[in-house]
């Protein structure tokens, strides 16, 4: 508490980051691991190596049964020997399953999941940092590492091994197994991620009957982070792994898939962590895009309807997408939305944050971009040419400037004579904007006189005159009597007090003013 | 005006289907929000038959618009023609409560609840339940999930072979499979169960409540819990045991932390809805677990309910409960391990002072506060410092003051502002209690240490408190105590406490009275006017302004007005500003400070009256007028 850093006492606001580096990097162990009794002290037992090959399967499943042993790694003094025997143990264990043919025998697998099953299926422990900042922090690391990691080796390397047979271990890896394992994909530790993808993928090539599962699965993960929580750490592993199964789909494409890029997929970019997951994301619709191109409109729609509307970094990261998606986009599709999305790319390259205007205005540098753009130049060049035009005298950026006349140049050279008309008709342009700004604000000056004059009428209804007929002729009235009305609604405030002295009153606050 | 023209009565849909096809969301959100404006010019009639048919048709929209649509349409009854006609209302409500955003969904179920109470006991047969049932059995989660907060609105007014059907659509959602479905209805467990006949509880409601309890999914499991209060309270007594108990005591040993932290979340709840002999036999070692469990967010939650859970026990024995099951479980929270934790104990445990009376306080529980005053955790400290009122009723606040004196000191020295920022919020509550002479001695200082901390909002605050301990000590110890040493730092170096004797003369000048104003602030004051530092000149200004109304006028004509008149000609832009703002505008509320204004504002007369014919006041008024339009 006394030592107090001279920025500190400067100011109290010192940046997050500096505050958190301060702290030590920390690990966390389980939840699961301290509501069980005190572990036995295991006992080492003798090499699998050195074991006749009739005991070795005996030998083997002891192994396995120590192995489901677990240590309280928060506490680095007890359990020292048991701790490196178990250790020793599993990486011999990971030896034996990779090196080794004919291990994996039918009775093997439930000694195998169970052992997997007992260290590594845990309820992950609540955060240590609240307001856990996956950018800016560091994440907790699980303390029971050492064995972990070598539980997950071992789990890759058993589906990996030539003799592993899904036919006996789909008793076992069964939905369940997936559902839990889909919940330690929310881990902190981007190293148990990083297995847990692997290991994920793999199931899903080997097991088809669990595909279809695993899939709705990590829709209801992803629903649910989108609409409940926005909080879960393995979302762009869980895109990753979707990212190559799109990839395999069949043509055409399932109405189950089609509705999991419009309602799940889409939806995800409204998400306050985008930056975290973004590329991974944006790879999953380019892939959707590449495999059926129809779906480019409703995407593209979709994109918009999401558009970020205060966070600059989003926008340049959905300006990111929209380029990799007109990459691939045919020619067909871009004339279905060139409208509604060039009006977006206009609003963007008027950006105030020049990043996003500098992003925008990027997709002039692509040629692909310029071919479409040149092909649609009689639709495209009216969209943007008001907001070029005026940010090339308005924007404070010199950056930004230079790319617009660039750009400017560039349209001028596609459609001359309609670039031409356009400088020409500019302020007339303008001015017929600003003409129905005003005719707008004026019509709902009117309507709401409107409502002033219909003000009493809700009064006296609220008064006691529900009857809905009375409402429709009062109605009437008031459209037709207003001012009848208001002049009487002046002398009813005014009550009991002289007529005179009211009409005083109110002539005499124009006389001050 | 609107009546002028025939055809006017039309132009209303016109301006509103035009502004919401415009492509500015907040066109169109104005739009929306002056929906009932466009009904009620519309009237009943056509709202029915051309606006609510178009709202229906174009529902696609930003969120945002959606939402404001959901909101209004909950208010919509009487636009339609009244309870008759209001399920007109429910095919747009039903669409949007199956949009995916969340707000809009609830918003939308929010104002189908709200009308639902409209519809008289047909309309909800013929109308609203079909709508319910649709939504129940729709494709996508977003449908079903609304759907369960509909049911229990309609179940009490149809007729029983309809209430069998809503029972068996609200069983289906229960065990939907996707967990967003199984989440809602399991939130409106408790919610339906109110509305069910008491035999459709036993037989209906408990399975399902044990069914969502023992979902795999933890989120599942944990609304269960908060149902669980609902369906305790509906029971009898003699049935909780064997319909009850079973689940919430599996809930409490839950393997997720999750769920044993809503289980400690809801304690008092619990306890309330189950009744005493349950609350000794099961809720107290339940209880203690809690308190005693692996994750520390479980402790912090179980910590906080402590006061509470030991206030409900029922009191023929509990002091006896007290002290052998539940102190020593907090004696250990006291030094747990998260600060988390001991600050929930902290913030609660001197509310078990009252519980268990003079004695057990001094015996058992004052060697708990003097340790959590010592904790390392400013919040722990802060937490025990701001309820010191609960003990200081049963054994006096002096027990404490010599351990309470180092930690309010050390809090005062934190090295985080909102630390010392909370201190000083508690300082004018310390003063009443320790009483001047104490305070005089010890804690003077600190309270004028605060004005020249680093940080604005200390400053701010310490100027604050000064004001609240003026108001309780009297003007007479002002100006002994504390105004000597808030003019002298006029003289500071530093143009920041400079402006601190500002702020505080604002602050003070009402407390310390018309007397100590104008003899002593008011030279210290107009002094300043020729401070260097422009800050400092305008706020010179602002606090002549403040504390013109306390000021008798013969200060205000001789000294104010001549000050303001030079700072209205400074060469600062500011200070101009400020100086005119202070001669031309008065407070609000101050009547006292137009003659101020009056006076400065007639140079020009030779003899300067502070009486004024009705026709000067006028023309102050207008001159007022002048200058501020």
């Amino acid at each position: 508490m006394s030592a107090i850093s001279a920025s500190e006492k400067v100011d109290g606001f010192t940046r997050k980051s500096m505050r958190k580096a301060q702290k030590q990097r920390k690990s966390q162990g389980s939840s699961q691991y301290r509501t069980h009794t005190a572990p036995v002290e295991l006992s080492p037992l003798p090499q699998l190596k050195d074991a006749p090959s009739t005991e070795q399967q005996e030998l083997f499943t002891q192994k396995l049964q120590q192995c489901c042993m677990l240590f309280d790694f928060l506490d680095s003094v007890t359990d020292l020997k048991s701790k490196e025997i178990k250790r020793a143990t599993l990486n011999e264990l990971v030896d034996y399953v990779s090196t080794n043919r004919g291990v994996l025998v039918e009775p093997a697998y439930p000694e195998i999941t169970n052992m997997i099953c007992t260290n590594i299926f845990r309820i992950l422990p609540p955060s240590e940092n609240p307001d856990f900042d996956p950018e800016e922090d560091e994440p907790t690391l699980e303390a029971a590492w050492p064995h972990i990691q070598l539980v997950y080796e071992f789990l890759l390397r058993f589906l990996e091994n030539p003799d592993f047979q899904p036919s006996i271990a789909k008793r076992y890896i069964d939905q369940k197994f997936v559902l839990q394992l889909l919940e330690l994909f929310d881990s902190e530790d981007p190293r148990e991620r990083d297995f847990l993808k692997t290991i994920l993928h793999r199931i899903y090539g080997k097991f088809l009957g669990l595909r279809a599962f695993i899939r709705k699965q990590i829709n209801n993960i992803f629903l649910r982070f989108i609409y409940e929580t926005e909080h879960f750490n393995g979302v762009a592993e869980l895109l990753e792994i979707l990212g190559s199964i799109i990839n395999g789909f069949a043509l055409p494409l399932k109405a189950e898939h089609k509705q999991f890029l419009m309602k799940v997929l889409i939806p995800l970019h409204t998400a306050k962590g985008l930056a975290l997951f973004h590329a991974q994301l944006a790879y999953c619709v380019v892939q959707f895009l590449e495999k059926d191109p129809t779906l480019t409109e409703p995407v593209i729609r979709g994109l918009l309807k999401f558009w970020p509307k205060t966070c600059s970094q989003k926008e340049v990261m959905f300006l990111g997408e929209i380029e990799e998606i007109l990459d691939v986009i045919e020619p067909t599709q871009f004339k279905k939305i060139q409208e509604p999305l060039f009006k977006q790319i206009s609003k963007c390259v008027t950006n105030p944050h020049f990043q996003v205007a500098e992003r925008a205005l990027y997709f002039w540098n692509n040629e692909y971009i310029l071919s479409l753009i040149e092909e649609n130049i009689d639709k495209i060049l009216p969209i943007m040419f008001g907001s070029l035009y005026r940010i090339s005298k308005e924007h404070w950026n010199p950056t930004i400037v230079a790319l617009v006349y660039n750009v400017l140049k560039t349209l001028m050279e596609m459609n001359c004579t309609l670039f031409d008309e356009l400088t020409s008709s500019y302020k007339a342009d303008r001015q017929r904007e600003k003409k129905k700004e005003q005719e707008r604000e004026e019509l709902w000056k009117k309507l709401e006189e409107l409502k002033l004059s219909d003000m009493p009428l809700v009064q006296n209804n609220s008064h006691g005159l529900p009857s809905v007929q009375n409402n429709n002729n009062n109605n009437n009235n008031s459209n037709s009597n207003h001012e009848d009305q208001e002049r009487s609604a002046a002398a009813v405030t005014a009550d009991d007090k002289d007529p005179d002295a009211t009409a005083a009153v109110s002539e005499s606050t124009p006389c001050a003013k | 005006m609107a009546g002028a023209d025939g055809d006017d009565s039309l132009y209303p849909i016109a301006v509103l289907i035009d502004e919401l096809r415009n492509e500015d969301v907040q066109l169109r959100l104005n739009s929306i929000k002056k929906l009932s404006t466009i009904a009620l010019a519309l009237g009943v009639e056509r709202t029915r038959t051309e606006l609510l048919p178009f709202l229906t048709d174009t529902i696609y929209d930003e969120d945002e618009v959606l939402l404001a649509l959901a909101e209004q349409l909950g208010n919509f009854t009487m636009l339609v023609g009244g309870p008759e006609y209001v399920h007109c209302l429910l095919p747009p409500l039903e669409s949007l409560a199956t949009v995916e955003e969340t707000v809009v969904r609830d918003k939308a179920v929010e104002s189908l609840r709200k009308i639902s109470q409209e519809h008289s006991p047909v309309d909800l047969e013929v109308h609203f339940e079909p709508l319910v049932k649709r939504l129940a059995s729709g494709d996508w989660f977003t449908s079903r999930t609304s759907a369960c907060g509909l049911f229990s609105v309609c179940y009490p007014r149809v007729s029983s072979t309809v209430k069998a059907e809503i029972r068996q659509h609200f069983r289906t959602l229960c065990s939907d499979d996707t967990p967003m479905v199984r989440r809602a209805a399991a939130s409106k467990l408790g919610e339906f169960a109110k509305v069910l006949e008491l035999e459709y509880v036993k037989s209906d409601i408990i399975s399902l409540f044990t069914a969502l309890a023992s979902d795999e999914q933890d989120s599942v499991r944990l609304l269960a819990v908060e149902a669980c209060v609902s369906i305790a309270t509906l029971l009898p007594q003699e049935d909780l045991e064997t319909l009850v108990m079973p689940t919430l005591r599996q809930a409490a040993e839950d393997k997720s932390w999750r769920v044993r932290y809503m289980v400690a979340d809801k304690f008092s709840e619990l306890q309330k809805a189950v009744g005493p002999e349950i609350t000794k036999n099961d809720l107290v070692p339940a209880f203690q677990n809690l308190l005693k469990d692996c994750e520390a967010e479980v402790r912090a939650a179980a910590a906080n309910k402590v006061k509470e859970f030991c206030e409900n026990l029922p009191e023929d024995n509990r002091e006896q409960i007290i002290m052998t099951h539940i102190l020593p479980c907090v004696k250990e929270l006291v030094s747990d391990t998260n600060q988390h934790v001991k600050s929930a104990l902290a913030s609660v445990i001197m509310g078990l002072s009252t519980i268990l009376g003079k004695d057990n306080t001094i015996e058992h529980l004052l060697p708990l506060f003097l340790a959590q005053l010592k904790d390392e955790c400013p919040e722990v400290r802060l937490n025990i410092i701001s309820n010191l009122d609960c003990v200081n009723e049963v054994i006096g606040i002096r027990q404490l003051s010599q351990s309470l004196l180092p930690a309010i000191v050390e809090l005062a020295e934190d090295a985080k502002w909102r630390v010392r920022l909370a201190i000083i919020e508690y300082m004018p509550l310390l003063a009443g209690q320790l009483g001047v002479e104490f305070f005089d001695e010890k804690l003077n200082t600190l309270c004028m240490a605060w004005l020249i901390d680093h940080v604005y909002a200390i400053r701010e605050a310490a100027t604050c408190n000064l004001m609240k301990l003026v108001e309780k000590f009297g003007a007479e110890w002002a100006q002994n105590t504390i105004v000597p040493k808030v003019l002298g730092m006029a003289n500071d170096p530093n143009y920041l406490h400079r402006m601190t004797t500002l702020f505080c003369i604002n602050a003070l000048s009402k407390a310390c009275g018309q007397e100590i104003t104008t003899k002593q602030m008011l030279p210290v004051v107009l002094k300043m006017s020729n401070d260097q530092v422009a800050n400092v000149r305008f706020n010179v200004a602002k606090s002549l302004q403040k504390i013109g109304p306390i000021l008798d006028s013969n200060a205000l004509q001789t000294e104010v007005k001549p000050v303001l008149e030079k700072l209205a000609s400074d060469t600062d832009m500011d200070v101009k500003y400020f100086a005119q703002e202070a001669i031309s505008v008065p407070p609000s509320h101050s009547s006292l400070f137009t003659p101020l204004a009056a006076v400065i504002l007639e140079p020009q007369s030779p003899q300067r009256t502070t009486t004024f014919s009705p026709s000067v006041r006028w023309k102050v008024l207008a001159a007022d007028g002048a200058t501020s339009c």
